[in-house]
């Protein structure tokens, strides 16, 4: 079925046609335009969140960076960056080694209990944030790590862990055995024949699945909220204070980084996508 | 994962499954180098089947090996968390801890007599509370026991101050009888064990030879054992002298010879001096046995008070039934009185009641919670479905670049989503001001759409929105073209060939968007909280509100345990229709 009209419609068709093509445009629009509408906002040069006159009459005055400049030089701000930089990374790479060795131990053809193992692993991208929130705060105020740097770094890399095994898992499953058993013919050991063989083969998934951990720890703040105390102060985390209790527009300006940031990681996941589609021979080009 | 394409069954080659069935296979018809039933050997002459079970075994270990590390982690970091909160919803020690003589001595007491119960339970309360006032526990429990019944927290906050003077009346006359009862050192002589002061005054020794060295000295004195002989004669005395004790070791590091005893001691000692035991008083030998004995002649001709009176006196509260009912209610070391809350129940002495009218929140909070979330779903399917239909259809050129406007969205922050929606939204936000300038509303006019359930559905609608044209859209791409063009052939209107051929068709994409959502806004904290208001939160703020803000963390826990049990149920659904390993990531 296409989507072309056919030359013989008639005119009703013709109307219900473009009507449609018009309800889909602005469901487009009502998708893109929240996230596009903060970014010229955020160069507002008045403490508004709203045009100012100025800036619809496109006066260069009207324009600024002083919420960038606010951004970088306020120790409050600085403070939230720096803990997401030393946070994510750190959670993420949990994630990526931990989780890439179990989606290998999960692809072999024998593993006893396979389904309960694979609900456990992925319970945390099932259950509710808050009550994940809940439980972790609970029970590491129990054992100590309750407003701690570690405490909050374990809580970010076990919610990571279910987009690493899924990620990677999918791409194991294309993945020829035959490859490593040829390895093993021909010498190799089962570490070499992993670094060697079937790493840069599934290299793609976990780079991927490394994105979504680090997107998931680096967006997070239900848990650090719970988990963290205020020496964790996240970007996240200041924006949510920011936004609930009105302080300056200089949150858009954090917004707009934080699109930019996530356009440059769609396109990286996007490339990875086609290149490992391509080395495993699932699309011609 | 799929199982069908890496399950053992569906591997061909060499494997320990295919060679296990072969190995069967020729057993069955013979083979070998022997007769029939003769086993197939391997190249080291064990039998075959043997030997391949040995390579299949470690193959299974080899995996479990790979998977362990994480499950592990995950266990300790993520599921042990879960637990601990399911355990926290029933969980109530801190009464039974807190006030073991009190719950005991509820046992025989009936709530539905009416009237509050014998000295005994005054005594043993008394005696709970002083040791829990000086250990600062009286505040914690009297504030899980106003969860339930009101006040209660602020009657253990002024008993906790008061119960120092319960006693005092016989402190007085016992030391107005012989000033040898106020010197700590009589009690101690009278009370502790030989191995006690042995092991004390070498404490004393170690403390001395430090200070003379100038040192630092901070081991604790040794714990107090009282002397068999007296725990005998005066069993009450020696077990609160005992816990007097323990609680100033612990506390405040002091050793029982250099603190005066609590004002409940002196009453113990009276009511075992008073009671049957008090003539066993008269044949006792040990140290301090003069000054004994002396008491005990003294005490019938004591002024008296009942400590259900000076409890009465310290607060007045302690008179009501009410109370006591309430702490028998709670004694059990698990109750259900959290989840009893949670659906706007209560137990109360009498049983279960429902909460009274104004504080009946949590059924209308799960309703809304429930009625949002449908219509935030429904929301999804209304805009997701034309766009899944159209991305489907289109030329996979524009189809892909079309995709972007769909992920971006879901790759956005979601705190940048919902800073977008409080822009947009709010009464000086650009939405505003747009149709002030339109001329559509006047200045004054302006429409409150945040803070509201509006403003939640809205946010909700647009943050979720992906997660339902996502799997319509798998699902849409698979539908031949073909069949709506049968129908048409056939003679169907495009109407009917959308309604009746190809709509059934998305239905399963529809059913898992459709949970998908579902879950995922049932369960939604941030954008609720900032753009919701006061009518547009859902369960999970309140979740979040006895976390941080009234500490109730039992009935956070019930409500987290409720919740849990609804998404763990969709979830199951989800398997049962899509099946968990077809959660596709975009």
């Amino acid at each position: 079925m296409s989507i072309e009209l056919p030359p013989y419609a008639s005119t009703g068709q013709k109307v219900w046609h473009y009507a449609y093509l018009v309800i889909c445009g602005l469901i487009f629009f009502f998708l893109i335009a929240p996230i596009l509408i903060i970014i010229p906002l955020s160069f507002n040069a008045e403490n508004f969140f709203t045009f100012t006159p100025g800036m619809l009459s496109f006066d260069a005055d009207a324009y600024s960076l002083r919420h960038y400049r606010d951004f970088f030089t306020n120790p409050d701000w600085q403070q939230a960056l720096w803990n997401s930089v030393r946070i994510a990374p750190v959670a993420t790479l949990i994630s990526v080694s931990l989780g890439t060795l179990a989606a290998v131990g999960l692809s072999q053809s024998h593993v006893p209990f396979r389904g309960a193992i694979m609900a456990i692993l992925i319970s945390p991208m099932i259950v509710p944030l808050i009550i994940s929130a809940a439980g972790m705060y609970f029970f590491y105020s129990r054992i100590g790590l309750q407003g701690t740097y570690v405490g909050v770094t374990l809580a970010h890399a076990a919610l990571g862990i279910p987009f690493v095994i899924i990620t990677v898992t999918a791409t194991l499953v294309g993945f020829d055995k035959s490859l490593t058993r040829a390895s093993a013919n021909l010498g190799a050991g089962p570490l070499r024949t992993f670094f060697k063989i079937q790493m840069p083969l599934i290299l793609p998934g976990v780079i991927s699945g490394g994105l979504f951990a680090f997107i998931t720890s680096f967006d997070e703040v239900v848990v650090v909220i719970f988990v963290g105390s205020a020496n964790q102060q996240t970007l996240p985390w200041q924006m949510f204070i920011g936004l609930r209790e009105q302080i300056s527009p200089t949150i858009l300006a954090v917004a707009t980084i934080l699109v930019v940031i996530s356009i440059v990681l769609l396109s990286v996941v996007e490339i990875l996508r086609r290149r490992s589609e391509k080395l495993r021979g699932m699309s011609p080009g | 994962m799929t199982d069908a394409t890496t399950g053992p069954d569906h591997l061909t080659g060499p494997t320990p499954d295919n060679a296990l069935r072969d190995a069967d296979r020729a057993e069955a018809r013979g083979g070998g180098s022997g007769g029939p039933g003769d086993p197939v050997l391997a190249a080291d002459g064990t039998p075959l089947k043997q030997s391949l079970n040995r390579a299949l075994r470690a193959q299974k270990l080899r995996a479990l090996a790979l998977i362990a590390p994480l499950l592990l982690f995950i266990l300790v970091t993520f599921i042990a968390p879960i637990v601990d909160m399911l355990f926290r919803s029933v969980e109530n020690e801190i009464v039974v801890e807190t006030l073991p003589r009190t719950v005991a001595a509820l046992q025989d007491w009936d709530y539905a007599s009416g009237e509050a119960p014998d000295e005994p339970a005054y005594r043993a309360m008394a005696f709970d509370l002083m040791i829990a006032a000086e250990r600062r526990e009286h505040t914690r429990v009297g504030s899980r026991l106003n969860y339930e019944t009101t006040g209660i927290s602020s009657l253990f906050r002024k008993s906790g101050r008061g119960v120092d003077d319960v006693g005092e009346v016989y402190t007085d006359q016992f030391v107005e009888l012989n000033e040898a009862w106020e010197e700590p050192a009589t009690w101690v002589t009278l009370m502790a064990s030989e191995d006690w002061q042995e092991s004390h005054s070498e404490w004393v020794a170690a403390g001395e030879a430090a200070e003379a060295a100038d040192e630092d000295f901070d081991d604790l004195p040794p714990r107090f054992e009282v002397a068999d002989r007296i725990a005998e004669i005066l069993p009450e005395t020696a077990g609160i002298y005992q816990a007097f004790a323990d609680t100033i070791r612990t506390e405040d590091e002091e050793s029982p010879a250099e603190e005066e005893p609590w004002n409940v001691v002196y009453q113990a000692l009276y009511d075992d001096l008073s009671g049957q035991l008090g003539s066993a008083a008269e044949t006792y030998a040990g140290p301090g046995a003069d000054l004994l004995r002396e008491a005990a002649t003294a005490v019938p001709d004591f002024e008296t008070m009942t400590v259900t009176d000076q409890m009465i006196e310290v607060d007045e509260d302690w008179a009501e039934p009410e109370v006591w009912g309430t702490i028998k209610a709670f004694d059990g070391p698990y109750t259900s009185g959290y989840f009893l809350s949670s659906v706007d129940l209560q137990k109360t002495p009498d049983g279960v009641e429902r909460q009274p009218e104004g504080e009946r929140i949590y059924i209308l909070l799960f309703e809304r919670t429930l009625f949002l979330s449908l219509t935030i779903m429904a929301c999804c399917v209304a805009l997701g479905y034309p766009v899944a239909y159209l991305l489907s259809n289109l030329p996979m050129r524009t189809s892909n670049l079309l995709m972007i406007l769909v992920l971006l969205p879901f790759w956005t922050s979601l705190l940048v989503r919902t800073s977008a929606w409080k822009v947009l939204l709010q009464q000086q936000g650009v939405i505003n001001d747009v149709l002030v300038w339109l001329g559509i509303i006047s200045d004054g006019g302006r429409l409150v759409m945040i803070n509201n359930q509006f403003g939640t559905i809205v946010a909700m609608t647009h943050i979720l929105l992906p997660f339902m044209i996502l799997p319509l859209y798998s699902v849409m791409k698979t539908i031949p073209p073909s069949y709506v063009r049968a129908a048409k052939s056939l003679g169907a209107t495009n109407w009917t060939a959308f309604w009746r051929v190809y709509f059934p068709q998305s239905v399963p994409g529809i059913g898992a968007g459709c949970i998908l959502v579902f879950i995922l806004s049932i369960g939604y904290y941030i954008t609720p909280e900032l753009v919701g208001g006061t009518t547009g939160t859902f369960i999970s703020n309140r979740i979040a509100y006895h976390i941080s803000n009234s500490l109730n963390w039992g009935l956070a826990a019930a409500l987290g345990t409720i919740l849990l049990a609804v998404v763990l149920i969709l979830y199951w659904l989800y398997d049962k229709i899509v099946g968990i390993d077809n959660v596709s990531l975009g």
